[in-house]
């Protein structure tokens, strides 16, 4: 078991520039299953992906794979003829918000949005236009979710998964990279990992992430990387306080960030004093959450934690 | 991005906010022209000339240049001959142009004064506090409002909280008058001055939607004798991911309020933040250069800045960033943290030893590298020759250049 993502997700990818190709070409390589591509001026033609199979993926596979993904017109159309039932975003900023409700609309299950710098008030927007739809929103501004060795939706890189014991829920990229290799490492490997993103408005949230690992019987712990800014890692550890049975470690990165600077995700960013890494990891320790005092013991907090 | 707030009433006034009558100046001889006219159109007798800085706290803050003179970021000048007016304000605006204003918001070293905005006094019946801003909780926009016009709101919201008053936007109809019709109730207002304020309110509300402002906020807000609504002060900062739809805005970005190595940065597309400590740090990943920054500190040093050079980042720009971490000259040794993941270890293993040679290097660099290639990227930076100190993982990389440091 895992969540959100697994053998049965069918991925359509929305944006297919540079960036989408690429990572297009490294998700087929994975073995998700692909079905379809969206961009309004190449409908009907196909897309090749070939290439050397990832083996650190679905196993079982031959060597080397090549696929030819059609391409449509707009969402709608894609689920109609594919089927799918998750969606990954690489749209550039502008439209990014557009494509998460044409998603929405179109009834996609999961959709995941990687793009970086999409306008506070176009997801406000996007956030009340999914309020009364049942799709799921992961990011933006995210790395993506990965199930290992069933399905990868995101830009991660794969080989630094494998199957295993602990749910992985974080805001940043590649500090998510280096806790799930650290749990590779360690042989605690993830049921699934997912970034929520850096943004101040996001879909999925700590809490949303906390509920589906607490009732996936596969999860035994969860770990959980907040950074400054926002007050939902206080939201979380009030949820983890009131709701979690399974053991959470925590990693929370900015206690030398200053106050009023922005660094780096548009969400990280201490104003009017609140928002702090001392408040979160405060929170954290209330919550009876295992702190990690540097990234480098995230694996190790999570393996004390459930050896409690 | 922030704008001064002369700009910031320029926009609200096309919003149809009402402000007061006022002028930049960046002379003195300006300043007393503007404040001259000022009177005659007026026919008031009192103008006020304010330091143009992005920083709030100035009418408490003092000139470093002048300490004791009694000058502070803002000042009034009352006079009824134009004549005394315009030599008086001429005076003053020689003494404030080119000097260092520090306030509590300025830090100490404070900030140089390139302008002043000239100003028609208001005669003040009520001050208040209006603001906008995201509640990231619900991920709406809400409207902060108290009675407390001239006071901090963190102060408020600290010391007596049940004079703020909260509005939700939502993002689907706007703000409804009835809200506005409430809020005017809650702050005590009737008649008049309560229709002014909804109306000021309203266009603020429009002007913060439709320019994409990650922070408006008027305080105060004054309400006259004759109870008409005005925004007495301005902050307004745009969102930086929005900037790109208001190009009239963004050439309103004033560099010489910022951080120089930031505006380097900005313009390499390199998320940077100068910060005091001696240890340069360049990382991929914005919440993994934060996580680099603590575990620097947690080991007894000091981070010098913040930097990330993006999840995929290539050899170019991790030849930029070097060239802005051994610009700063507190610095006393890098520490490069880099997970690759999809890029590629040995790749930017050559960069930064392309980057050194191209920089130079005169200080202590130890550099960790994880991901694919990741032997290969190690060997390459231990065939160097470059006396590059290689490290295994975050924390051992941090430890040593901390050591060297020392």
């Amino acid at each position: 078991m895992s969540i959100l993502c697994g053998r049965d997700t069918r991925l359509m990818i929305q944006g297919l520039g540079r960036a989408g190709r690429f990572h297009a070409g490294q998700i087929i390589a994975y073995g998700t299953e692909v079905v379809g591509g969206v961009h309004p001026r190449r409908a009907g033609e196909t897309e090749r992906f070939s290439g050397e199979t990832d083996h650190s993926g679905v196993q079982g596979r031959r060597d080397s794979f090549s696929v030819d993904l059609p391409i449509f017109s707009g969402v709608a159309e894609a689920v109609d003829a594919t089927g799918a039932n998750a969606s990954l975003i690489f749209v550039p900023p502008p439209a990014a918000a557009d494509s998460i409700m044409e998603a929405a609309e179109a009834g996609v299950e999961l959709i995941v949005c990687i793009t970086e710098g999409i306008p506070v008030n176009d997801m406000v927007e996007a956030k009340r236009y999914l309020q009364s739809r049942p799709s799921r929103l992961i990011g933006p501004n995210c790395p993506g979710v990965i199930t290992p060795g069933e399905c990868k939706i995101g830009i991660m890189p794969g080989y630094i998964h494998a199957r295993g014991r602990v749910g992985v829920i974080s805001r940043s990229g590649t500090l998510t990279y280096e806790a799930v290799y650290q749990l590779t490492n360690l042989g605690l490997g993830q049921t699934t990992a997912l970034g929520i993103g850096g943004d101040p408005v996001n879909g999925t949230s700590f809490v949303d992430a906390l509920e589906l690992f607490e009732a996936d019987p596969a999860t035994e712990g969860v770990l959980m990387i907040g950074e400054i800014g926002g007050p939902a890692e206080e939201e979380a550890a009030d949820y983890v306080r009131s709701h979690m049975t399974k053991p959470v470690a925590g990693f929370i990165a900015g206690l030398t960030a200053p106050p009023g600077k922005r660094m780096g995700h548009a969400g990280a960013i201490i104003s009017g004093g609140q928002g702090t890494a001392q408040s979160k990891i405060e929170a954290f320790r209330r919550a009876g959450i295992e702190i990690a005092a540097t990234p480098s013991e995230m694996g190790v907090a999570m393996a004390a934690a459930l050896g409690r | 991005m922030n704008i001064h707030e002369h700009q910031a009433k320029e926009l609200l006034s096309s919003y149809g906010v009402t402000v007061p009558l006022g002028t930049v100046a960046f002379t003195p001889e300006e300043a007393g022209e503007a404040a001259a006219s000022l009177m005659e159109r007026t026919r008031g007798q009192m103008v006020l000339i304010k330091a143009q800085i992005h920083a709030g706290g100035r009418g408490k803050g003092r000139f470093r240049e002048y300490p004791d003179a009694g000058l502070a970021g803002v000042n009034v000048v009352a006079s009824g001959q134009t004549s005394l007016m315009r030599e008086r304000m001429t005076e003053l605006a020689e003494k404030m142009l080119g000097s260092t204003l520090v306030t509590v918001q300025t830090g100490p070293s404070g900030k140089v004064v390139n302008r002043v905005l000239l100003e028609a006094a208001a005669d003040i019946a009520q001050e208040l506090y209006v603001a906008i801003q995201l509640d990231r909780r619900i991920a709406r926009p809400v409207l902060l409002a108290s009675t407390e016009g001239g006071v901090e709101i963190e102060q408020v919201a600290a010391e007596s909280p049940e004079k703020l008053h909260t509005e939700i936007i939502d993002p689907a109809v706007g703000i409804r008058a009835f809200q506005l019709r409430r809020l005017a109730r809650r702050l005590g207002l009737s008649g008049k001055a309560a229709a002014s304020y909804a109306d000021l309110v309203e266009n603020l509300v429009t002007a913060a939607g439709d320019l994409d402002t990650e922070l408006l906020e008027i305080n105060p807000l004054v309400i006259n004798t004759s109870g008409q609504a005005l925004a007495l002060d301005a902050k307004l900062s745009f969102e930086d991911n929005a900037l790109y739809r208001h190009p009239k805005i963004a050439e309103l970005r004033d560099e010489s309020e910022e951080e120089p190595a930031e505006t380097l940065a900005r313009k390499a597309g390199l998320n940077y933040v100068k910060l005091d400590g001696q240890i340069g740090c360049m990382v991929n990943g914005a919440g993994l250069a934060m996580a680099t920054m603590d575990t620097v500190d947690h080991y007894g040093g000091s981070p010098a800045n913040f930097l990330d050079v993006g999840g995929d980042t290539d050899e170019e720009r991790v030849a930029t960033g070097f060239r802005i971490i051994t610009a700063d000259p507190n610095v006393r040794g890098i520490f490069v943290n880099i997970f690759g993941g999809i890029v590629h270890c040995d790749v930017i293993a050559k960069g930064v030893l392309a980057a050194t040679e191209q920089v130079g290097l005169s200080v202590p660099l130890v550099v960790r590298l994880e991901g694919t290639n990741v032997e290969l990227g190690r060997r390459i930076i231990a065939e160097s020759g470059l006396g590059v100190i290689s490290a295994t993982n975050m924390a051992e990389g941090a430890r040593r250049i901390v050591e060297l440091c020392r």
